[in-house]
């Protein structure tokens, strides 16, 4: 019986569920110094001065260390990534530490050494620094503004860049169309927020660094920072141990890895820091923050003619690795899972005075799946037409796959029709709509929203992401080694990096079954630049659909010797070797087989009568690049019930069917939707990273950022069909992100539907209780009407509005 | 520099005696002084749970207790929870179930769920939920956690 499609345990848990997991913050290393941040509390400013005296005389006080101190110690700033042909970005020099002046709340300024976590915390509060305030820039589309405060003097403007795309003739569409809609989305800032925070810790041998961090991208890591500290990659090692959650959150190279690298470098002991939860909000990358203004254009009858998009993205004070790519990652899907003949999409990146922004699970993708599928509903209303007869009528069909879009992007294979369909019989809507009309009598507020979604996953293609592509200066390809011991177990290598998707067992399941090894005895070893080859790491959904092919690859390769070693050994020819039930026999007479363990033994020690043509050993590498993306798809519905005496939404129920290709571990999947599901309510009903107009953070702790606790999450209904991918051996598309990337808009319709009866004709995300119930109130004709979400305005709310977990969670205490 | 405490604490069984700063918070304690890392720490504000523990059998949020409160006191943390290769159910239970992830928030979660086990054996998914609430997970959104918990409780836990 072949492992995969079946609901294997994980091998990753008996670990984690007994307290021997292995995080950053668990390594102590003998004679380790920790290492503390002095930050800015100004969002912009320029630096007078810093008195380090008094902190340098505290006990235990090994070093203190301004911008300028350590101005020798850095080789090179923290680069930002993406070159987009034709295109200059604004990119200012970004170094751990500043010099001069800072432009965010958090921006590092000097850091403390001390022999203990306390010592150093006391003597950064005896680190004195004078500042200078200068005018801070907080909403985008103010910063655009003539006269607005500069974040960056030298560019004259804040304006980063503008990058558009366009297929079809938008202007043509628009000037025939029956019907225009058009609306403008905010889709709010917010916070990774695993539950671990950032820790790196480096210790430095002899001139060999090695840097132990919660990273999701060891192998870019090392490269990066060995330019930034000035050590060749090989005396650099970068290991990734247990990570506790990453989100995107820790998709980036921080100021803190290279501070840390540098200080044990220059102190000859080892360093560790740790991020607190407020360093978390304050200066780990945000994600989201776009304004969209976004235009459908149809004929009477609902076809959809044109879709164009003008998005301002906040992009914070720096440029991270991937900051400025970010918001145009969602572009390949930004025509939804319909066939648009014209998309036209224009890009504005915008410096303001906050962190800066890059990947959060989805990135990019959940907004564009925002607008789309809130515009549809939009136009259905507009053109008096069932929504979700508008999204049939506009489906591509599923004999159109392969499907070139108007981007001349190619969906790789769909069925939006099925999803939908089975998503409806999950879920009775007629039966739903009267449940609504009986309970609105009785007062009860309830909707139903719907998103029929698809994303771009894999990354992967490097031709057409990387340098000569959309600009990213890397490749997409993933790396695998598999290599058998003398007795029969396996042990693979990926240049993926999971931190909590499950591909220890995942990655177990395909090597096994190729190899004839059970999964059991197949090792799964990833994150640490000592161990295996180049990888980039586990992000965008890629990991299974290019390192797990990867992986299938290399293994087919040890399969082939093994058939090669086995015949050799049984007198038979290769191509009659068939591997079955775990042992490779001769085609036709199962009575001559062998084990793996019996191959792998000879491979190992090999007998005379193995010709020395046959290399000993039996291990075999794979690079793997795609043709192309991965294209998962989707139907979701969520329920809602508001309550209009408080405005506080609440989910009832949440029903999905999702299409990720075939299955390896369907329990894994469900797990990843149900994730990424929460994750999206989150963000639509409580999650919100807010700043106020003088660019401080009021959202710096989980009591002012909602996190969903499980009092607020659903029980999921999650169902699905499965469309193999043609891009990839194994049939596989992503899933790490789909919830995510599906589920806000659902959940927002949802609201807007139980509102329906009460006037209320748009709120902006989240929707918490305070703007829900001020939308009543308007709709009614009491008080002035929603409040605007845009950063910069003294909100009068901490995020979600409330308590994030413990004694008060979002239905207590806060907004409400 | 705050002055030291002496503590004489029952660690998972075991009797630990040191002398500590008075400001040490628990949670340091046993993961910086005694090694016992399955403990975690996840926010500054007693919100996440990562850092759940038993003392004198109740969960508590170990980093909102001092290691010198916890003198003369009964600690168990997700290390001890069970002994040998056995697994406590409310494990087992995580383990089959999918209950978790990257593992980050497990400890806390499971020690939490082994007091609310002992408080109410047989609860409701909504006194499963409510009983978790002072324990984040940012994995799973939650739904194996409960069928985890409900798994374990039709265990017939606590021992």
């Amino acid at each position: 019986m072949t492992s995969v499609g079946q609901a294997l345990k994980r091998k990753e848990d008996p670990r984690m569920i007994t307290g021997r997991g292995y995080y950053t913050e668990d390594i102590t290393l003998p004679g380790m110094l920790y290492a503390t941040i002095v930050r800015s509390p100004e969002a912009h400013a320029t630096i007078t001065s810093i008195d380090t005296s008094a902190a340098k005389e505290r006990d235990g006080v090994v070093a203190v260390l301004t911008g300028e101190d350590m101005a020798g110690d850095f080789a090179g700033p923290i680069p930002m990534v993406w070159a987009p042909p034709g295109v200059e970005i604004n990119t200012p020099e970004h170094w751990p530490l500043k010099r001069g002046e800072v432009k965010h709340v958090g921006d590092p300024v000097a850091v403390v050494v001390a022999t203990t976590r306390g010592a150093a915390v006391d003597a950064a509060e005896d680190v004195f620094v004078e500042y200078d305030a200068k005018p801070a820039v907080v909403d985008p589309e103010q910063a655009l503004e003539d006269g607005a405060p500069l974040v960056w003097e030298q560019f004259g403007t804040n304006k980063t860049h503008e990058w558009a795309v366009a297929g079809g003739d938008f202007d043509a569409a628009q000037a025939e169309a029956d019907v225009t809609v058009e609306h403008r989305y905010v889709n709010h800032r917010t916070s990774g927020a695993p539950i671990e925070p950032r820790c790196s810790v480096a210790e430095a041998r002899a001139g060999h660094l090695t840097l132990y961090s919660t990273t999701q991208i060891p192998h870019i890591a090392r490269f990066i920072l060995s330019g930034m500290v000035g050590v060749p990659e090989d005396r650099l090692r970068v290991v990734a141990p247990d990570v506790g959650g990453g989100f995107g959150a820790k998709l980036q190279v921080y100021a803190e890895e290279a501070l840390v690298l540098a200080l044990a470098k220059r102190l000859g002991r080892p360093v560790k820091w740790t991020e607190t939860r407020s360093e978390h909000m304050t200066t780990s990358h945000h994600g989201r923050d776009q304004i969209a203004y976004v235009t459908l254009t149809a004929k009477r009858d609902g076809t959809v003619t044109g879709c164009r998009a003008r998005i301002v993205a906040d992009l914070g004070a720096y440029q991270q690795i991937l900051t400025p790519f970010i918001p145009t990652l969602g572009f390949p899907v930004m025509g939804g899972c319909y066939a648009i003949p014209s998309i036209d999409l224009h890009f504005t990146g915008v410096f303001t005075n906050k962190m800066p922004t890059d990947a959060i699970r989805g990135a990019g993708r959940p907004e564009a799946t925002y607008w789309i599928e809130l515009t549809m509903d939009k136009l259905a209303r507009e053109l008096g037409m069932d929504p979700l007869e508008l999204r049939r009528k506009n489906f591509i069909p599923k004999e159109q796959f392969p499907f070139e879009t108007a981007l001349g992007i190619v969906y790789d294979s769909g069925d939006y029709q099925g999803t939908l369909d089975r998503l409806l019989e999950n879920f009775d809507l007629d039966a739903f709509r009267s449940e609504q009309a009986s309970l609105r009598q009785q007062g009860i507020y309830r909707g139903v929203g719907f998103s029929t979604w698809v994303e771009v996953c894999g990354l992967a293609p490097s031709r057409a992401v990387g340098p000569q592509g959309v600009g990213l200066q890397a490749a997409f390809y993933e790396s695998a080694n598999v290599r058998v011991t003398p007795t029969g177990s396996a042990i693979v290598y990926s240049g993926a990096s999971p931190h909590g998707q499950g591909l220890d067992t995942s990655f177990a399941q395909i090597a096994g079954d190729i190899l004839g090894i059970d999964p059991e005895n197949v090792q799964v070893l990833h994150g640490d630049t000592d161990q295996g080859a180049w990888g980039w790491g586990t992000y965008g959904s890629r990991s299974l659909s290019v390192g797990g092919e990867a992986i299938a690859r290399a293994a087919r390769k040890v399969q082939d010797k093994a058939k090669h070693v086995c015949a050799a050994l049984l007198e038979a020819a290769p191509d009659d070797i068939e591997l079955v039930d775990g042992k490779y026999q001769v085609r036709g007479s199962p009575d001559k087989s062998m084990t793996m363990a019996e191959i792998s033994g000879a491979a190992h020690i090999p007998p005379n009568e193995l010709p020395t043509d046959i290399e000993p050993g039996l291990e075999e590498s794979s690079f793997y690049d795609p043709e192309n993306f991965v294209f998962p798809f989707g139907a979701h519905a969520c329920v809602v019930d508001v309550d209009a005496e408080t405005g506080k939404a609440t989910v009832v129920r949440y029903v999905s069917v999702d299409d990720c290709g075939t299955p390896i571990n369907p329990m894994l999947i469900d797990g990843q939707v149900h994730g990424g599901i929460a994750h999206a309510i989150g963000q639509a009903l409580y999650e919100q990273v807010v700043y106020d107009s003088e660019g401080q953070l009021v959202t710096g702790t989980f009591v002012d950022y909602a996190l969903p606790t499980a009092a607020e999450m659903p029980h999921f209904e999650t169902d699905r069909t499965e469309t193999p991918s043609p891009t990839n051996s194994l049939g596989v598309k992503g899933v790490g992100e789909a919830g995510t990337i599906a589920a806000t808009p659902a959940v927002v319709a949802a609201v807007h539907d139980a509102l329906q009866p009460l006037g209320v004709e748009w709120v902006d995300m989240p929707l918490t209780p305070v703007r829900v119930y001020e939308a009543i109130q308007a709709a009614q004709g009491n008080g002035s009407g929603p409040r605007a979400s845009e950063q910069g305005v003294d909100l009068g709310e901490h995020g979600g509005g409330a308590a994030g977990s413990g004694p008060t969670g979002p239905d207590e205490g806060g907004a409400a | 520099m705050s002055a030291s405490v002496h503590v004489e604490v029952t660690v998972n069984g075991e009797r630990r005696v040191d002398d500590v700063e008075a400001r040490l918070l628990l949670v340091h304690w046993l993961r910086d002084e005694l090694g016992l890392t399955g403990t975690h720490v996840g926010c500054d504000t007693t919100n996440c749970g990562a850092c759940t523990v038993h003392l004198n059998g109740e969960s508590v949020k170990s980093c909102t207790v001092l290691a010198a409160q916890a003198d003369g006191s009964q600690v168990t943390t997700i290390e001890g929870l069970s002994s040998g290769d056995a697994l406590h159910p409310l494990q087992d239970a995580f383990w089959e179930k999918h209950g978790l992830q990257c593992g980050f928030c497990t400890p806390g979660m499971i020690m939490a769920a082994a007091d609310l086990l002992e408080r109410n054996p047989n609860p409701s998914d909504d006194e499963i939920r409510h009983g978790l609430e002072g324990n984040l997970c940012r994995c799973t959104g939650y739904h194996n956690i409960v069928e985890a918990v409900k798994a374990a409780a039709g265990k017939g836990v606590p021992a």
